[in-house]
Parts: C-alpha cells; structure tokens; sequence
C-alpha cells in the first residue's frame, strides 16, 4: 500500500482530574490508538459515549493538544508544530460536528461562516468567494437563497449541509465527521448520508466517521475501529467485523443495537452494568467487569491491540490466544480459519501493530 | 452587501412587533428616547437661558412663565432641567462607554486567556469591588479635584469591575463553544475568534448591563455632583440643582428641587425599563 | 430473544408468523382498553396567531399493551404525552377531544384529581432521566417520599419496598443507589431509577417518552429489555415515544405513525413494517440506516413541516412522491385497511 493520508501511532490523551486538594489523577481519555486512513476511504471510528472517539477526532486535527503518540498527515508529523503551522495545514483537513446549530455562529449569516475559511486561507480572490460560496451551498444541495440567513432560521438537516459546505470550503483531503446525524431526523438523516456518499466519491475525500449507530457504520464505512473506555478493541472491514466480530464488546455492541424488523432473531449478547471509570484504568482488558467472556487470564495479562489476519486485529486476550481451537467460535457456524497468532510474549511482541 | 431595504424593514417591522409585545419596555424606551431630544434641543426649546439670573423673580412657584418655577437666584428651573439633560446623560453615558471599554477588555482577557492572567486581572477587579462604589467615587472624585471629566472618570473607575466580571463570565462560557472550536478548526487565529466570533456574542448582556449602568452612573454623578464633589455652579447638573434646593423645601420652595429630583427619578427608570427589556430583543434566537 | 407471552392477555406479540388469526386473539379495541383517545386536538396560542399541533388523534392502548408513537420532531408525539398527563403548559391548549382512562375523561377531571392520576395510576419518564431527578435528594428519599404519599409506608417498611424495587429495575446493590445522588448515577442507572420511582405506585399505564434516546446502544437495550419485562410480569400498559424504528421493532406490539401533528397509519407492529400502506410510512422505513444495507438509502424530499405554515390537504403531501390534487387540498380520513390496520391516505388502495 501506498503512504497513507492519515497515519495515527499511539495516539495518547490524558487530563488531570482533581481528586483531593493536591492530588491529581490521570483521566485517560485516548490510549495507545493506531489507525490509518487512505485517500477516497472511509474509517468508522465506533464507540459509545466515554470512549474518547470525539477526543480522537479532535486530536487529529489538534483541536486538543495529544499528550503522547504520533499524527502523521501526508507524512508530516502535526503533533510537533507550532500552532500557526497548523493553522497552515488546516485546509488540509475539516470536521463536521454533531451538533449542527451549536457549531455555527448565532451572530453570523451562514453565508459568511462558509466564506471564512476562503478568506482566511486565501483560496479565491475577494470578488470570487460569494461565488465560491454559492456554488459550496448548490454542492451540498442548498440554494442561494441561504446563504444570508442565520444559523437558527434553518432547519437541522439545512444547518448540517452549512457545516459540511463550511468544512469543504478549503478543499480538504480528510473530512473527520463527528456523529453528523446524529441529532437529525430519519428522513433528514439519509439525506445528509447520500450527501456525504456522493461528496466523497466525486471528492474522492478520505472520511474518519465518528459514530455509535452501527446501522449508518454499516452503510457508509469501509473499515472500523472499535473503541471501547479509551482504546481501539478491534479493527477490520465493516462488513466483517460486524457479522463476525472478535472482541466480545463489539459483538455486545452488534447485538445491542435495535432489530432491523420484529421478526428479525438475533444473538443477544448482554453486557452487564456500565462501563469502568476511564480515572487510572487497568492495563490488563478494561472490559472484565462487564465482560460475559471474562476468565481470569483476562486480568492477569496486558491486553494489546493485534493482528489476527491481514487485516483484522483485536484486542480480546482470549481470541488472541484459544480462537483456532474452536473455543472461541461467534455465532457458532462461521468457522474462523484465518492466520493465528498463538504465542509466547516475544512473538507477540514482534507483531505489534504499532511497531 | 445583502443588507438593503427589505432586509432594514424586517428589522423594522420585527421592532415594532415586539414594542407591542414588551409595552413597558417600550415605554423606557420612549423616555429615553424623549428626553434624549429634548437634550439636543434645549437650546431651542428653554425659554430662559440656564445660567440667566433673575433677581426680580426669585423662587417663584410653577406657572405659565416659569413652568417649574425659578430658583434662588431667579433662574428658570425648566431651562435648567432640560440643559441638565445634556449634563447629565453626558455624564452617565460618558462614564458607562470609558467603564464599558475598559472593563470588558480586562475580563475579555483575563476570560480568553485564563490561568495566571485571570487571577491577577480579577483579584485586582476585586480589591477595587471591595470598596462601597459610591464612596470610592467620592475618594477619587476628591482627590483629582471637581470637574466634568473627573466625575466621569470616578464613575467610569467604580464600574469598571461590573463590567470586567460581567465579560470575564461569558467569556468563560463561549470561549467553550462549539462554534468557536469549529473556528479554530477552519484555521482561525485567536484574535479573530475573539473579534469576530467571540465578542458578538458577548455584547447582548454586556450591553444590557450597560444600559442598567447608565441610570445608575447618573444618579451617581448627580449625588457626587450633590454633595460637592462633582460638577459645581453654575453649571445646570440635576444633583447641584438639587443641593441648592434641599434648605427651601422646608421654607415651602419644593419644586427647587423636586423637579431635577423627577428627571433624575425619570432617567433612571427608563434606562431600568431598557435594560430590563433589551435581554430579550438581543438574543438571536428569539428575534 | 424475548419470550413469548402467555396468551390470554391482550398486546403480547406472539412470535410466529403475523396471520391475522393471531392478531385477531387479541381483545378487540374497547372493551379492555387501559385508554382511550378519541379526536384529541391541541393548539399553541401565541400573541399573533395561533398553531393546530394536534389535529385529532385517536389511540387506543389496551391492558398489557406497548403502543409506540414514532414520529420526527415537531410531529406532535411529546405534545399527546403531556395531554394525557395534564402536564401540557402554555402556551399549549387542549382544545377538543376525549382522553378515556379507566372510565373518567382526562380531560373533564379537576386538578388535584389528575395530579392524583398521574402520580398514582399513570407516571411518565422521559428523555432525560437524570434532568428530571432533583439534584439536591438522594434516590432513597425521594423513593420513600413517593412511598409515603401513594401507599403510606414509613420507616423501615419504606426502606424496604425501595430496595425491592430498586431490585426490580435491574439495579445492582439497591442499598448503595438508594444513598446516592442524582449526579453520582449514570445516565442508564438515572433511568432504571426513574423507572422505579415510576413503578412505586402500581400504574395501570407508562409514558415512556424517548426513554433511550440519551442512552448508549448497549444500556439502551437493557432498558428496552426492562420496559418488555415490566409489561410481561406486571401486565403493564405502556405507550413509548420514540424517533428510533428500532426500539419500536424491539419493544412495541402496535404502533402509531404521527406526522404533523395527525396520527397517517396505525397497526399492529409487524404489519407496519411488512405492510406498511401510508408513503410517509414506507419513506421513513426505506430511509433509516440498516445494518444488512450498504448503498445509497431512499431518503425523503423536503423537511419536516413547520406547524405554522401547515399544508393543506394530507400534511404529508409536499414531500409524497404519489401526492395527487386530492392529497393537496382534502384531508385524508383514516381508513381501516383491514382490521387493526388504519391509514389516512387517500391513495393507498391505488398503491397498495
């Protein structure tokens, strides 16, 4: 494969959380996160709330400053700039967020919002950028007509359409997008999905997909990452790892998520309780207490992100070590035949992902 | 620019929808708004010259000639009330627009920046909070000695923390939002999500505030001004013409100083009546 | 899975295939109706105009029954909760219509009378289960206090009945929850203890509006595990507000569709997704994401219609591919497709 758009090494974020008067402890809200992400491709980062998936998204784009690892854009490290070099390299790549109204200036004609970062970065000449704006608003499947109005006089599936022709403004190569429908309606929310189906194939935009509804994974990611309390649990193509999942919380996840139709069965996998606090997480698997799975080997080892075939890998201690004796065997009739990393600590270690 | 005539007679229109929603702010609206033109006319509309005395007709009760009745030295209070307009909401404002600038830069900063600017920004806005206002006034009015400026400067001082906290708050809150993240996340440096993003967003109670500030401010310069310590004779200011009157009310001679006692009283309760009202007429989503 | 329910017992969605046979064991509509909404209409009155958010709905809900109303925002769907609790503020007005619940109008009743029915007979949780906990009491004082008003226990009999059904709702150590407070809870342990306080007066009905929206996948489906266990062991009638036609497929055995502030289809739920006869109905079914689907999704034109400029004719007829002059200038009347089974629509049976 080719240089990646988007490389991620060890991605780490933590904060200080103030246990006492003059105590601090570690909320670790990102841990050890790998993911690589090429042009015209779309990674799904999935995760419920807590998992630090919104954090990852925004330490890409340094909107927060990492606390350790590596992102690589094109190549060139970003975590190591100054912040107006970054500034520079910000057309390079664009977020759309959840919530569409609280993103957009109240005080500003959305019109303005979308010329800003034409303005700002240079992209047209000062008599061109209303041009360029109306023809961002007909990209995104909205007329001229408004382009001079508030944010709160448009509807919900209107304000998302601002912000994506906003983070398109600059011609960017990633589009990090940040649950965009998940504060629409149904019937807004497919249109909104087509919407960004169809930019990316005439874009050919590279999407990092942060979402917890695996039903719009589904429909519009090539590959996934699980998160779960900070870290990536298990990673591969959508449609694999959704009907075949190694690591029990994806499977809890798959079966978790509401039937398509009444009649449809499904494998119900329940996980008890929620999830642990992310203050000083364990280094063994974060998912024991809740985990159905959970023996104690679970607790006993460190539980690392590896490969299993070419291009899945899982962060389940047990799948890593008993999957090929047919003990760890989801759904029971999809027989696991691919490569198997059974192994002592240093043959593990070889085969980081990471390394 | 799309802002063009449809555009400036829906804002009309929407302002005149919501006069007849909110009648009572409406009405400070009206006063201040009235009296604010009686100011820029006085010279036209006061039938004697404020500072013109008039031995012969000394302390006269209201009547046609003199509609709120002369003064010790036969000056025509009405003149003088309706140029006092112009003393006193100069005063009032003047003071409100030095403390307004001067405090919100202070919390905008100490709000944006956080950490050890804030603290040392607000302790300082603290220590001068600390002081009862009005008697801090009187100090400085004091010490840089009676004049116009001076009284404004005193009055600006005082409110200085009102508007530094009121800002610094806000601040806090928005510099939060999301929309300022997108900001930055479009490649906006921070002095244009302050300018352009940030501060639009932080004039709405600022500017409520202010316009609180404003009848405060002159009831301030009229009690400074009351006592001595602002603005002196001749001068047409309501406080002094107040101070004159106080020792004839007991002699019968109330209208001395009851009538700029009534413009003060006036002034004050339209600007409430404003800033009370204007919370709702500023927030965007509510337009 | 869920298990089937005994039969006997109206609403329990039998699992085999949906023949009207089975469908038809149920009571009929009327006779053990828990309620009954007959032509409820509701209007918001503002200073210059005035707004028709409810246009006349009819819903029935019957013992042991989950009826969900799945709707878009602004269909009207909070706005026939809050009617029938009588919690609708202003500027909202009932303006028309009957409310039946075990024999008394709703509508008709005084106040101290329906707060009585809506602690008591009828509670409601919401969306957001930790708002609506008041932050300063623990869980156990208000759960006693809820004790103490509607079945008069104290002490350690309150005590008691609170860890019991604490319990009930799937809550580990109920003696633990019962000291915290709502901020130390999290947002699926905030509605389980909703749920209980819900519970502690015995309702014969439970408002459930978007119980799950604000929750994550996997707490929302252990809620929605619970809602289906309370309505088998306790028998109880349920109507569940959702955006989700997921949760609906889980949970609910009818389901009423509300679009601008009318009711277009209602049946029971495996028809509505197999035969689903009104176009808004099959445009909402064909535009959510599904996980056996990759592709484009068919989304519906347009946006969901500003109640104040309310189309004439079927409210749906802007956004309808099928709208014809008729959709556009009279309003659909509901139509029984077949028994249980009712659009508004008045070219269903040409597109059927």
């Amino acid at each position: 494969m080719s240089e990646p758009l988007l490389d991620v090494i060890g991605l780490e974020k933590r904060y200080a959380v103030r246990s006492g008067v003059f105590r601090h402890r570690d909320l670790v809200a990102a841990d050890d996160v790998s993911l690589t992400l090429s042009a015209g491709e779309t990674l799904a980062l999935v995760g419920e709330s807590g998992s630090g998936k919104s954090t990852v998204g925004r330490c890409i784009l340094r909107l927060e400053a990492p606390s350790g690892g590596c992102v690589r854009l094109d190549g060139t490290d970003i975590t190591e700039l100054e912040e107006s070099d970054v500034r520079r390299l910000r057309p390079e790549m664009q977020m759309v967020y959840q919530e569409p109204l609280e993103s957009l200036n109240p005080r500003h004609r959305v019109g303005k919002l979308v010329a800003e970062p034409l303005v700002l970065h240079g992209i047209v000449g000062k008599t061109e950028v209303r041009n360029r704006v109306v023809e961002l608003f007909q990209l995104v499947g909205l007329g001229e007509e408004h382009v001079d109005r508030y944010a709160h006089a448009l509807s919900g599936g209107q304000q998302q359409r601002v912000g994506i022709a906003r983070a398109l403004a600059t011609n960017p190569k990633l589009l990090i997008l940040d649950e965009p429908t998940s504060a629409l309606d149904v019937s807004v929310e497919a249109q909104i999905l087509n919407l960004l189906r169809d930019l990316q194939r005439r874009l050919r935009l590279a999407y990092l997909f942060i979402s917890h509804d695996l039903a719009v994974v589904s429909m519009l990611a090539d590959r996934v990452a699980v998160m779960y309390l900070g870290q990536i649990v298990e990673t591969g193509p959508t449609r694999d790892v959704l009907s075949n999942s190694f690591h029990p919380y994806t499977r809890a996840l798959v079966s978790a998520t509401p039937v398509d139709h009444p009649r449809q069965k499904k494998l119900r996998i329940a996980l008890t309780g929620e999830p642990a606090s992310p203050i000083d997480p364990p280094a063994h698997c974060r998912l024991v207490p809740r985990c159905p799975y959970a023996e104690p080997v679970c607790s006993a080892v460190a539980a690392e992100l590896l490969p299993i075939d070419s291009c899945r890998s899982t962060r389940c201690v047990r799948f890593q070590q008993e999957h090929c004796d047919g003990i760890w065997d989801p759904g029971g009739d999809v027989p696991i035949q691919d490569t198997v990393i059974r192994s002592t600590e240093s043959e593990v270690n070889e085969l980081k992902l990471n390394d | 620019m799309p802002t063009s005539l449809p555009y400036m007679r829906e804002k009309a229109t929407s302002f005149f929808h919501w006069c007849r929603r909110n009648p009572v702010t409406a009405l400070g609206f009206g006063i201040i708004l009235g009296l604010g033109i009686l100011g820029i006319l006085a010279p036209l509309i006061a039938p004697y010259d404020p500072y013109a005395l008039n031995p012969r007709e000394r302390m006269q009760a209201p009547s046609w000639n003199h509609l709120f009745g002369t003064g010790i030295f036969g000056e025509d209070i009405f003149s003088r009330v309706l140029h006092g307009i112009r003393i006193d909401f100069g005063i009032g404002i003047g003071a409100v627009v030095i403390g307004l600038f001067t405090g919100s830069t202070v919390g905008i900063i100490a709000g944006y920046y956080g950490g050890k600017i804030d603290e040392i920004f607000m302790r300082l806005m603290d220590i001068v909070a600390a002081f009862p206002g009005f008697i801090l006034a009187m100090a400085i009015a004091g010490v840089l000695g009676p004049s116009i400026p001076n009284l404004i400067i005193a009055i600006a001082f005082v409110n200085v923390p009102v508007y530094a906290r009121l800002s610094r708050s806000r601040f806090l809150v928005i510099r939060n939002s999301l929309y300022a993240m997108a900001a930055r996340g479009v490649g906006a440096s921070d002095f244009r999500i302050l300018t352009w993003h940030l501060l639009p967003n932080s004039l709405a109670p600022i500017f409520v505030q202010s316009t609180l500030q404003c009848g405060w401010a002159i009831l301030d310069a009229a009690g400074l001004s009351f006592i001595g310590l602002g603005v002196h004779l001749p001068t047409p200011e309501w406080g002094v013409m107040i101070g004159l009157g106080v020792p004839r009310i007991i002699t019968g001679q109330w209208w001395i100083s009851f009538f700029p006692g009534l413009a003060i009283a006036v002034t004050v309760m339209g600007f409430n009546l404003i800033g009370d009202g204007l919370q709702d007429l500023l927030d965007p989503k509510r337009r | 899975m869920r298990a089937v329910p005994a039969t006997g017992h109206g609403g329990g969605r039998a699992s085999l295939e949906p023949d009207i046979a089975v469908l038809d064991q149920d009571p009929p509509a009327g006779g053990t109706d828990v309620l009954r909404i007959n032509d409820l209409r509701v209007e918001f009155r503002f200073p210059r105009y005035s707004v028709e958010v409810l246009a006349g709905i009819d819903l029935s809900v019957g013992s042991g029954e989950i009826v969900g109303i799945v709707g878009e925002s602004g269909s009207g769907k909070s706005v026939t909760a809050l009617s029938i609790v009588g919690l609708l503020q202003r500027p909202g007005f009932v303006t028309g219509g009957r409310i039946d619940f075990a024999g008394t109008d709703l509508l008709e009743v005084g106040a101290d009378e329906m707060r009585a029915i809506r602690g008591n007979r009828i509670s409601m949780i919401f969306q957001n289960p930790r708002a609506s906990l008041n932050p300063v009491f623990s869980v156990g004082k208000v759960l006693r206090e809820v004790l103490r008003v509607h079945s008069g226990l104290r002490g350690g009999a309150a005590t008691a009945r609170a860890v019991e059904l604490l319990a009930d709702v799937g809550l580990f150590d109920p003696n633990a929850v019962l000291r915290r407070y709502p901020h130390q809870l999290s947002g699926g342990m905030a509605q389980r203890v909703m749920i209980a306080l819900a519970l502690a007066s015995s309702p014969q009905l439970l408002l459930a509006d978007e119980p799950t929206t604000a929750l994550d996948v996997t707490i929302q489906y252990q809620i929605i595990q619970l809602l289906s266990r309370l309505r088998q062991e306790r028998n109880l009638a349920q109507i569940v507000i959702t955006h989700n036609l997921g949760v609906i497929a889980e949970l609910c055995d009818r389901v009423a569709v509300m679009y601008a502030g009318t009711i277009l289809e209602e049946a029971p739920v495996e028809r509505i997704f197999d035969a689903p006869r009104h176009p808004y109905t099959q445009g909402l079914l064909a535009a959510r994401a599904r996980t056996e689907l990759t592709g484009r999704l068919e989304s519906i034109p347009g946006q969901v219609p500003d109640m104040r400029n309310r189309p004439p004719g079927c409210p749906f007829s802007p956004r309808c591919p099928h709208a014809g002059d008729v959709c556009r200038t009279a309003n659909p009347a509901m139509e029984a497709v077949e028994p249980r089974h009712r659009v508004a629509c008045h070219r269903w049976t040409e597109l059927a």
